[in-house]
Formats: structure tokens, sequence, C-alpha cells
């Protein structure tokens, strides 16, 4: 199959159809309402199912019940369905139920605005529900990246047993590119012998579950989540290293907002400002490396984001005082410009350039 | 050599339930044990347990279980019923807090999408769980922790009447509402479970069956009197009988 021009969020859904994905819960809001809409046609010729929900609520407990089954299931909202959505998550990790939710993010609080934001990154990467979890967060770039993240996201569902996060932004749903959805060999996962199917041919009755009231149970599990936290961290870690080598000083930028900030990028190296970018694919786990392996040798670090500083707080624990890292961010449905943010970087070299 | 005359369900497992002297609910599993046994479909059953004093139902009931958050079990269970195939039997087992409170709009979408479960809604009047607060079909007047003076119907509103208000439903295809508080009722709301179960391997849509329970615990009477309130305070505000059978032409 050649490349195809398609909308991010038509990418989004005929990637996970691409993964495997037959079953659909959602909820409509915009900006992602093309997503819904492009699964409501798409899921039936794939012998799957569509089904609209009456809210976020029931959506993701939808989606909870298809995980318990055993199948392949995801969501997608954006920002206020996705805090609605916040109590079934929590579930889905007590329950350790494999499922991909996108979150296509606009403004906030509140109702906000529909316009593209990162302002979720804490919801995200920092629990949002209620509980001691982590849930694994990819923030893809571009519309082939969605592709091939979407794959390693059902893939990472499946092998831990979690929820996992697909984060964009308005723009990355609106925007057209041309991808190329490419067959890739399908994993070797575990096989879903916990799940509830009912028992015929299968031994004795099984549960899904996450009530656990005896602490001692409970710690043990919460332990095993802890554990399995680690190994995604080993294992899961993504993200992409841009002119990064020679850098005195590093842009640091996920999804849209790291286009942006490479053409800044390029324009600031033209002044003859060294400087290169970290751009984190995975927030959570978040990549911690390329900042141990940078901080001792660049002058400092500038995060971009659109939210009022949220990413920034993880790169300064990556950075760990070895070096400044300022912060540079939009709000609103405000998208930072490629001139704002070479402003910014040739403030942070000096201002002299 | 001494003669069986009373066997545990084979619907049921062997765990002993942690339901207080003189509630009902473990008559109620009872039934819906029995009724799965009888119908040969223990295996072919997931049941999902709600939040309420039957939260522990997925140790109960002998088949695959999920357990569902608050109020969500009619979109859990649709979750499952959706992507099984078709011969799986999918139920909810949901007291009044959990159905006519926090999941109101739950159980209303899946009766009017005609999701095909059965749910067996045990009305109670309170808050069993939680320590006895007002539920939504605590009778006008009832004393409750968090309606010490009687549900005043100015403060508090009125008893929601569930089996009325779903039965209104062009996707609901069976909804009784039974009681449990003699025999003949037992026998009664047994023969409607059955027919719930039916309705669903049939393929007919949304079925539920309400069955009306006891709680001496937060009623603060004893188990017999409970009984007698079921009969003389409930039942009054919350008659029986069928009041959708599709197939029956009703
Ligand atoms: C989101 C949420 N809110 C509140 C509770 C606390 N809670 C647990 S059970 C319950 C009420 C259950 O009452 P009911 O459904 O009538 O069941 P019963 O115990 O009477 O059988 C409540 C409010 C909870 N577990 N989750
Ligand atoms: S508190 Fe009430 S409903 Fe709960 S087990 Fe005891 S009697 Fe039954
Ligand atoms: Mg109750």
């Amino acid at each position: 199959m050649g490349k195809v021009l398609m909308k991010g969020n038509e990418v989004i859904a005929e990637a996970a159809v691409h993964a495997g994905c037959k079953y659909y819960f959602g909820y409509p809001i915009t900006p992602q309402s093309e997503l819904v809409a492009y699964m409501a046609k798409r899921l039936p010729e794939v012998g799957g199912l569509f089904l609209q929900a009456e809210s976020e609520v029931a959506a993701i407990n939808m989606v909870y019940g298809a995980a318990s089954a055993g199948v392949r299931v995801m969501t997608s909202s954006s920002s206020p369905g996705v805090s609605l959505k916040q109590e079934g998550i929590s579930y889905l990790v007590g329950a350790e139920l494999p499922a991909v939710i996108i979150n296509v993010m606009r403004g906030g609080p509140g109702l906000g605005s529909i316009q593209p934001s990162q302002s979720d990154y804490f919801q995200a990467t920092k629990g949002g529900g209620h509980g001691d979890y982590q849930i694994p967060v990819f923030a893809p770039a571009t519309l082939q990246e969605i592709v091939d993240l979407m794959q390693d996201a059902f893939d990472i569902a499946d092998r831990y047993r979690t929820p996992v996060y697909i984060l964009g932004d308005g723009m990355l749903g609106q925007m057209m590119e041309p991808v190329e959805f490419t067959e890739r060999k399908a994993a070797e996962l575990p096989p879903k012998d916990w799940a509830t199917t009912g028992t015929r041919g299968d031994g004795g009755p099984k549960i899904t579950n996450s009530l656990r009231l005896d602490p001692d149970d409970l710690e043990k599990h919460n332990n095993h989540l802890q554990e399995k936290y680690s190994k995604i961290k080993e294992n899961e870690v993504r993200f992409e290293n841009y002119l990064t080598e020679d850098a005195d000083y590093i842009v640091v930028a996920y999804g849209t907002v790291s286009r942006i900030a490479k053409n800044a990028i390029k324009k600031a190296r033209e002044k003859g400002i060294k400087v290169g970018m970290i751009r984190p694919i995975s927030l959570w786990p978040f990549p911690e490396k390329p900042f141990y392996e940078t901080r001792e040798n660049v002058k400092a670090y500038l995060t971009v984001e659109m939210s009022a500083g949220q990413m920034v707080e993880d790169v300064r624990l990556a950075v760990n005082g070895y070096k400044p890292v300022h912060f540079y961010g939009r709000t609103g449905g405000m998208v930072p410009s490629q001139e704002d943010i070479l402003a910014e970087i040739i403030k942070m070299a000096g201002g002299d350039q | 050599m001494m003669e069986l005359v009373f066997e545990r369900t084979n619907g049921l497992t062997e765990k002993p339930t942690h339901y207080c002297p003189g509630c009902t609910h473990g008559i109620i599993h009872r039934l819906v044990g029995e009724v799965l046994e009888e119908m040969d479909i223990i295996e072919d059953t997931v049941g999902v347990a709600s939040v309420g004093c039957s939260v522990l139902a997925y140790d109960y009931f002998n088949c695959d279980m999920t357990q569902a958050a608050h109020g969500r079990a009619p979109a859990v269970a649709t979750g499952i019923k959706r992507v099984l195939p078709k011969d799986r039997i999918v139920f909810t087992y949901q007291g009044d807090g959990d159905l006519a409170s926090i999941g109101m709009a739950e159980i209303v979408h899946a009766a009017a999408r005609g999701e095909n479960i059965t749910v067996i809604f045990v009305n109670n009047a309170i808050y069993g769980m939680t320590g006895g607060q007002m539920a939504p079909t605590s009778l006008v007047g009832q004393k409750t922790a968090t309606s010490p003076f009687g549900r005043d119907i100015a403060l508090q509103g009125s008893p929601i009447r569930v089996s009325e208000l779903l039965a209104t439903l062009d996707g609901a295809s069976y909804i009784e509402r039974v009681s449990t508080h003699d025999v003949a009722s037992i026998i009664k709301a047994k023969k409607a479970i059955r027919k719930a179960f039916e309705t669903q391997k049939n393929g007919l849509g949304f079925s539920m069956v309400e069955v009306l329970s006891t709680c001496p615990t937060n009623w603060g009477i004893d188990p017999k009197e409970s009984l007698d309130w079921v009969k003389e305070k409930m039942i009054p505000e919350y008659p029986l009988g069928v009041y959708k059978d599709v197939k029956g032409g009703k």
C-alpha cells in the first residue's frame, strides 16, 4: 500500500484498525469528531463494532467490559471528555485491563476552547484518576508517527495489561499529511487467559476486579503494579534527539509543538546558535537518558509547551539542577510561533546573536 | 439412608456470603444461581457485580464475573455482551443506590438501546453498604442516616419507580417487579428471573427484574419485621407485577 493523504483524526482511527482494534466506544466532542465518524463507518467493514455511548463515563465503562472479555478496544475524546473517563481509567488500571485511550487535547480548564492545547500532560502522566498508578503515554508529532505508535500502543497495552494513552492536540487531529499504513508482523504477546468470557471449555470461573478489601492484599497488588511500571520504564521509553551532538542549547518539546520548534532551531543555527532538540515521544515513561547525556555539556534547556508549564517539571527533574531550564508556553488554544520560539532561543543564548 | 432435601445450587460457589442475618440479598443470589443452573447456562454466563452490599457477588456466583464501578454495570455489561459470541449470557446485579441514583443514565440507555442483557435490580429502599443513607427509592417519611427527620418531598423529592420508568422505553422487552417477603413471592420471583434470562437467551433485548429486598440492619428492625415492612410499606409504593412483556403482548 502506498501513501494516502488523510486527516489526523482519521489516521488515528485507521491506524487503530490496522493494529487489530475492532471495537470502539465513544462520545462526540470537538476536535476529534472525525475520528468517531470514521470509526462508525469503518468498523462494520472489518466485522467489528462501533457504539456511541450516552456519555464518556459510559464509554470508558463499555471499554472496561469489552477489555475484560479479551478484545482489542479503544475510546477517544478531547480534554473535558477525558476528565469524565478518569474514573473508568482508574478501574482499568486496578483490574489490569488493556485498552487504548486517545486524547486530542483542547484548551482548558472547564469547557475551555476547541483550539489545540497540551494542557492535559499532568492528567495523563501523573495519574489523572484516583489511586497510585501510571499509564504509558505516547505523543506522536506527525501523522506517520501515529501509525507506528498505534501498533505499539495496543501491543504495550496487551503485554503489560494496562491502559495506554495516545496524546495529540487539535492541530494533529486536523492536519492533513500523506501517510503509509505499513503492515507489521504481529508481536508475540501473552495469551489473554484471564479474560472473562464464560467458562465453557476453559475451566473454572474467573474474575476481573479492582476491589481488594484486605490492605495486605491491596499493597501486594500495588507492588505488582509498581514492578510492572519498572519494566515499562526499562523497555518502552521513546524519544528523538535532533542536532543535540554539538548543541550548546537544547529545546525540549513534544507533539506538534516540536515541529514548530524544529523550524525555529534551523533558523537559530543559521544565526550561529548551536541549538538542538530533545523530543519526548513517551511522556510517561519520561525519557531521562538524553538529559543525563547532555546536561554536563549544554549551557541551558528551553521547554516549549502549549500549556502554562507541565512537562517542564519532568525536564527539571531529569536535569536535576545541573543547568538552567527555561520555559516558554502559550495556553488557551494559542500556538507558539516559530518567531516566538526563536526569540526565546536567542534570549537563552545571551541575546546577542 | 438419609434423603437429600436441600442442596447448594451449582450456580453459586461454596463461599459463605457476608450478608447480615435476615437480609434477602442471599435469597436473590440463590434464585439467580438456580436459574443459571436449571437453564444450563452457568458456563455461558458472565455476571457483572456492582458497588453496594452485593459488591462481592463476584465471589458467590459460580460463573465468570466482572466487577464494575458504582452505577456503571449496565455499560460494562454492554461492552461484554457486544464483543462476545451471541450465545453468551450477561447479567448485572445492582442495588437501588447503584442503579437508580449514580447509575441512572447507564441503566436508562442500556434499556433504550435494547441491550440484550438481564438486570437483577435489588431495591431495599436504602444504601445498605455505606450505612443506611437515603436512596432514590427510600419511601416518603422514611428515616435514614441522611434523612434523619424522614424523607421530605419538599427537600428530597419523591421515590423513583424504576420498573414503571423503564417500561416506557421501546428497547425494554421484559420488566417485572417481584418481592421476597414470603415463600409465595419468592417462588414468583424465581419465575420472573427465569423469564428475564429466557428473554435474553431468545435474543429479545433488555430484561430486568426488580426485587424488593430487606435491610434489617439499616432499617433498624428485626428480620421478621423487615419482611412485614416490605409487604406493608414497600409494596403499596412499588406494586408488584409485570410492567413489560413484549413477547406476551404487554
Ligand atoms: C463513585 C462512588 N461513590 C460512592 C461510593 C460509596 N458507595 C458504596 S456502596 C454505595 C451505595 C450502595 O447502595 P445500593 O446500591 O442501594 O446497594 P445496597 O448496599 O443497598 O445493596 C455507595 C454510595 C462508591 N463506592 N463509589
Ligand atoms: S447492610 Fe442491609 S443490604 Fe447490606 S447485607 Fe446487611 S441487611 Fe443486607
Ligand atoms: Mg440499596
